[in-house]
């Protein structure tokens, strides 16, 4: 294992968890939810009256918070290599897989394992080792 | 949700708009945005980026105590009832969801939430996955409801 010490980013990266943490911390004491991206969204396919307002105003401050961010400064660099036809399947099987799976980063690898769920421990190494996995296949073994 | 006065329910949607906004803000802070600095952190084998291991320990720390206060209480601040799921039962769906939830993130370096900031930053390509991450999810409702009837 070599560590990329020009982009490691541990100042960042700490707060911006901490950002993550308190709007969690945030939404389970007012709303009394978990903030799992994949739950909130998923509501929305089969919408019940009056449960629909806050899953909507969630999403729309996720989709809000780069148009905040630039009112104060350039948005960091957003790079993605992947292909159109990558980008569709790995869409597809992020969804499929997150709702089957009942949850996704947010609200098992955040949430669920800051509230000790035993579950969400579980998804998250789940999904960390496919996800270790997945790229060591495409890189290092396809070389894409 | 059993709403008494639209004030109330006011407050409801601007603590849901602000927790998204805020968790968004962390997201492009933390690099989480950025799905080439995700498959950095996912390339154990080559020139690893250990960053985003950081974001959910700062995450935690912040969330941890919120959660105990959260779980000793029936109510939110807002008198909302707590929804906090019980289940405790490991199952198939939830080990095989994950994993194949893994294998997407792997691909692309994209989870739900950063797809929905992609959009906001106009990321064609970002457009592009949410779109389909969103007909992966319909498409797992499809199969659902069919199975139980």
């Amino acid at each position: 294992m070599i560590i990329d010490w020009n982009h490691f980013t541990p100042y960042t990266a700490l707060a911006g968890g901490a950002l993550i943490g308190i709007s969690a911390a945030l939404f389970v004491l007012f709303n009394g939810r978990i903030a799992g991206i994949t739950g909130i969204v998923s509501g929305l396919f089969r919408p019940v009256m009056h449960d629909s307002g806050w899953r909507i105003a969630f999403t729309l401050g996720l989709i809000i918070a780069p148009m905040v961010w630039l009112l104060f400064g350039e948005l960091p660099n957003i790079h993605i290599d992947a292909s159109y036809k990558l980008l569709i399947i790995a869409g597809v099987i992020v969804g499929f897989g997150a709702r089957y799976g009942s949850g996704c980063t947010s609200g098992h690898g955040v949430c669920g394992i800051s509230r000790l769920s035993p579950r969400s421990m579980i998804a998250t190494l789940a999904f960390m080792a496919t996800g270790f996995l997945t790229v060591f296949i495409m890189r290092h073994i396809l070389g894409a | 949700m059993n709403m008494k006065k639209p004030l109330a329910h006011l407050a409801v949607l601007i603590f849901a708009l602000v927790a998204g906004l805020i968790f968004g803000l962390g997201l492009i802070l933390a690099g989480m945005a950025n799905p080439a600095k995700v498959l950095a952190f996912l390339d154990l084998a080559g020139l690893w980026d250990p960053s985003l291991g950081l974001v959910m320990g700062g995450a935690i720390a912040m969330s941890f105590i919120a959660y105990r206060i959260a779980g000793k209480r029936s109510n939110s601040f807002l008198g909302l009832p707590m929804n906090i799921p019980t289940t405790r039962i490991i199952d198939k769906r939830l080990v095989l969801g994950s994993l194949i939830f893994g294998i997407g993130w792997g691909l692309a370096g994209i989870c739900p939430a950063p797809a929905f900031v992609l959009l906001g930053a106009a990321s064609i390509k970002g457009i592009v996955f949410l779109v389909a991450m969103l007909v992966g999810m319909g498409l797992f409702e499809l199969l659902e409801s069919r199975h139980k009837n």
